[in-house]
């Protein structure tokens, strides 16, 4: 009685060392390295390796450890290692096409490297870092594509010679007709330009009404998105940040998770920048239908400039800055239409004046009674006007910015403008001295309390008390491994859960050893307790560990950031210990006593 | 080792005792409920909105005149406090007018003008909108959790046991967060999970126990339900408490090391685990015993197998 066959005592010891195996890399510390990682997201290869150490080496100093992990290279250093020089000469090289990072990597050796191995990744609160959750303005994206219809609208119907005139309001474009003839003509020309949009007829017979179908409005606000997402990695990218992460988040917010920064004043302002460029013509005769008059920036002057937009920020697809002639200038690429629209518009107004406007949206809050509102304020500015000169396309320079705007507005058109203004609505910075405090806490809260709970269980127990210890060990090996496999963030809230299962773990135990007991009690000979023991309490086991189980499933999907932390781990906790000490520490029990005449229990 | 007598029979629920406990246990619900509706949480900023400041200092801080600093600026609302240490301090803000970026340069300024050597440790700002969200869907998380637990226990036991564990559950859920509103303790994001943790430990305790009561009922035909129900709860007494025991050990270990962040976190647990062990005495039982359980009610019916007899 109480022997496991061969296969599962080997299956039990199999399962014990893959859980080592997998705990294996956290043991190892961290030392400096650099990690780049393609800016589009491709994966790179020995070559683009071999090239980055040649370019580190060349320098006079040689990587620890070079290797790929997840598409990405990294360069390991000896600890002590200054890593600005290498960092910057390597973001000089290589920083347009590429995201590098100085940071640190755990110091494996190659083979737990090869075998795919890696410890627990830590979540913010663990590591120092910011955590910026943004909400993208819907209202502003249906707006500006409606502003774009209304230009469309306008332009279709003039070539089409119908008298006519446009106005927008509420998302609602009303164009009114000078004859009730044209009706069915201007109902082509807006099938031509959009056949999903809606029209409905005004109330005059010569009117019409036209708006975006829902299925439109959907589709530009995740348009919006998605093309927010798409900017924010681009320009966080750019921030030198390992590992950062932008993700979208219900409807209309977006995650974005920068590890190891320390000071988010100078992520947030390339963050929520909305900083965008839009060139229009002076309307010299000032009384042209939809000219308006934009105000200068200081020492600029005030212009009237046309409705037409010549180019905007978002045809723009490279740009950089630099000095001409002293000064700061922010050299623009356009896009194929951008090109075709500049090069049309030099043509037909040279020695006309055309003005460059700078546009920036920012939130700020206001109290309204006891109620906070928000409120968006737009600038726009003209910061240069200057006459054709010559006929170009899609490469010209502009100037009118100081030397740290020009830097910025460089890299924030290079980035590609947000489709839409985003804003925060919660942003969350950990310094990391709090984070190691954190870690420090955390490990020294898990540590005392696996001793207290071990020494009460040897106590209460005895023998069997020091195999639930057993049990209780390779759990927290198995909740560490699982961890590391599924490369879950651990967080504060997720050690707590650890701690938590350390001791809520042993309860399978007690409820096994409680029946032995019960069971010697009532006469049973020590081997049938010992098995009816573990038997009997199987069910009630079960029933308390998946009604935790349900909980702990609750609050990892509803719960957001760190109380996911602990939710998984609690689930983990559940699940692992379930196996420990049910099945581990029979394993044991019948190692040690099966088969064999006992006259007594150790329990 | 044993922590009490290997037999003990305690009347648990004996109608004397049982009054008591259901007096005790309506007087704690009470209670916590009435401080909750007149006194209310003292909400964090996950909740509330606004800013929160941790700021390390090299020597021990000296509240009045970083309270005097912050005055000086406008923000004479601010609550500034003692973090854990002499040396850190928590800066707490309603939400403020202005742009976020602004208002932390400035705070930050303020606050190094006052000491060259402070230490932002953390920042968070949390507007309002994010706040009633994240209070809205810790409120569903309880709720969908309990719904789900009165289910399972429905399907593994029987209606009036699923009764029994969700009053007792609502009972611990309820008095532990009376008690952060008694006690005036800091109500954030980690108390919610704290309180949904302490939902599944109570409960693990009514299921060992409810367990047992379905094994005896069987096992001991004849007796009464209380008997039983008597019997099953002496039996499982030392469970009861061993578990107890190991978990409050760890625990109080979190509380004292885990640092002032969690403590709120660990607090929640203890309070819940001590409620929840003597709610799974007593609530969950009594109420089952209320709703008239028997051993009929835990019988399986009998599988009709007439139907595969008319196959042809």
């Amino acid at each position: 009685m109480n022997k496991y066959p061969a296969w599962l005592n080997t299956l039990v010891f199999a399962i014990l060392v893959a859980g080592c195996l997998l705990a294996l890399p956290n043991l190892y510390g961290s030392v400096p390295a650099v990690q780049i990682a393609d800016n589009n997201g491709v994966g790179y290869e020995q070559d683009s390796l071999d090239e980055y150490v040649a370019a580190v080496e060349r320098g006079g100093i040689s990587p620890e450890a070079a290797y790929l992990q997840d598409g990405r290279a990294v360069l390991r250093f000896e600890a002590g290692t200054d890593l600005t020089p290498i960092g910057d000469a390597l973001k000089d090289r290589y920083g347009r096409l590429a995201n590098v990072a100085q940071t640190l990597a755990p110091q494996l050796p190659e083979w737990v490297r090869n075998a795919g191995l890696s410890p627990m990744s830590l979540g913010l609160d663990l590591r120092g870092g910011v955590y910026v959750l943004l909400e993208v303005d819907m209202n502003t994206a249906i707006e500006t594509r409606m502003a774009l219809y209304e230009q469309s609208l306008d332009d279709g119907l003039r070539e089409a010679k119908i008298r006519h005139r446009v106005d927008l309001s509420d998302r609602s474009i009303f164009i009114r007709l000078s004859n009730a003839d044209d009706l069915e003509a201007a109902r082509s020309v807006i099938e031509q330009i959009d056949a999903d949009i809606l029209v409905s007829d005004g109330t005059d017979g010569k009117s019409l009404l036209v708006r975006m179908s829902d299925a439109q409005i959907k589709a530009r606000q995740d348009f919006a998105i998605e093309q927010n997402i798409t900017t924010l990695r681009n320009r966080v990218n750019q921030l030198g940040v390992a590992e950062p992460l932008v993700q979208r988040q219900g409807v209309d917010r977006i995650v974005v998770q920068l590890p190891g920064v320390q000071d988010p004043n100078e992520i947030n302002k390339i963050l929520t920048a909305t900083a965008t460029l839009e060139f229009r013509m002076v309307d010299q005769s000032g009384i042209e239908p939809g000219s308006r008059r934009y105000p200068g920036r200081p020492g600029e002057g005030a212009q009237v400039l046309k409705r037409k937009v010549v180019a905007s920020g978002d045809q723009i697809v490279d740009a950089s800055s630099g000095f001409s002639e002293g000064r700061p200038i922010v050299s623009i690429n356009l896009d194929s239409a951008g090109g075709e629209s500049m090069l049309k518009n030099t043509m037909d107004n040279l020695g006309k004046p055309m003005s460059t406007v700078f546009i920036e949206t920012r939130r700020e809050a206001l109290k309204v009674g006891d109620e906070i509102e928000y409120r968006d304020i737009k600038t726009e500015e003209i910061i240069n006007t200057a006459t054709i000169q010559g006929i170009f396309k899609s490469k010209f320079q502009i100037s009118g910015l100081n030397p740290g705007e020009a830097h910025d507005l460089a890299l924030l058109l290079r980035a590609g403008a947000l489709a839409a203004p985003v804003f925060k609505i919660d942003e969350r910075t950990i310094g990391p001295s709090l984070g190691q405090d954190n870690i420090d806490r955390g490990f020294n809260a898990i540590k005392i309390g696996f001793l207290a709970v071990v020494l009460f269980m040897v106590v209460y127990y005895r023998a069997f008390g020091v195999i639930a210890n057993v049990a209780l060990l390779s759990n927290l090996v198995f909740i560490v491994a699982m961890l590391s496999l599924l490369q879950a963030s651990l967080t504060l809230p997720g050690i707590a859960g650890i701690v938590l299962t350390v001791g809520m773990a042993v309860d399978a135990n007690v409820l096994i050893f409680e029946r032995i007991r019960e069971e010697l009690a009532a006469g049973a000979a020590p081997q049938a307790a010992i098995n009816s023991g573990y038997e009997k309490a199987l069910s009630s086991i079960a029933d308390a560990n998946i009604t935790t189980l349900i909980a702990a499933i609750v609050l990892f999907s509803v719960g957001t950031g760190p109380i996911k932390g602990f939710a998984i781990t609690l689930m983990l906790g559940i699940i692992t210990s379930m196996f420990t000490a049910i099945v581990g520490t029979r394993a044991i029990v019948n190692l040690l006593f099966g088969g064999r005449k006992l006259t007594s229990v150790p329990v | 080792m044993r922590l009490i007598k290997e037999k003990t029979s305690i009347d648990f629920l004996g109608p004397a005792r049982r009054k008591i406990a259901i007096a005790v246990s309506i007087l704690l619900v009470i209670a916590s409920l009435a401080s909750l509706a007149t006194r209310g949480l003292e909400f964090g900023i996950d909740f509330t909105g606004g800013i929160l400041l941790e700021v390390g200092y090299p020597a021990a801080a000296n509240l009045e005149s970083i309270r005097g600093d912050l005055a000086v600026e406008g923000y004479d609302s601010a609550q500034v406090q003692r973090f854990g240490a002499e040396n850190v301090v928590l800066v707490r803000l309603p939400p403020q007018e202005g742009n976020v970026d602004e208002i932390r340069a400035r705070l930050q300024k303020t606050l190094q003008a006052g000491d060259e050597g402070m230490v932002l440790r953390r920042v968070e700002f949390v507007s309002p909108q994010v706040g009633s969200e994240l209070a809205e869907s810790g409120a569903l998380a309880t709720v969908v959790a309990l719904m789900l637990i009165f289910v399972y226990v429905m399907i593994r036991f029987q209606w009036k046991f699923s009764a029994g564990a969700v009053a007792a559950l609502a009972h611990d859920a309820i008095v532990t967060v009376g008690f952060f509103s008694i006690f005036r303790f800091p109500f954030d994001l980690t108390v919610v999970a704290a309180v949904l943790a302490v939902i599944g430990y109570s409960l693990n305790d009514t299921v060992v126990a409810f367990d047992r009561i379905r094994e005896n009922f069987f096992a001991l035909r004849g007796k009464s339900a209380q008997e039983v129900m008597n019997i099953s709860i002496n039996e499982m007494l030392a469970r009861t408490l061993i578990t107890g025991i190991t978990t409050l050990l760890v625990l109080v270990a979190l509380l004292v090391l885990g640092g002032e962040s969690i403590a709120p976190f660990s607090i929640a647990l203890i309070v819940g685990v001590v409620i929840g062990t003597y709610s799974s005495i007593y609530t969950a039982s009594a109420t089952a015993l209320m709703l008239n359980v028997n051993a009929q009610d835990l019988i399986e019916p009998v599988k009709d197998t007439s139907l595969i007899d008319d196959l042809p």
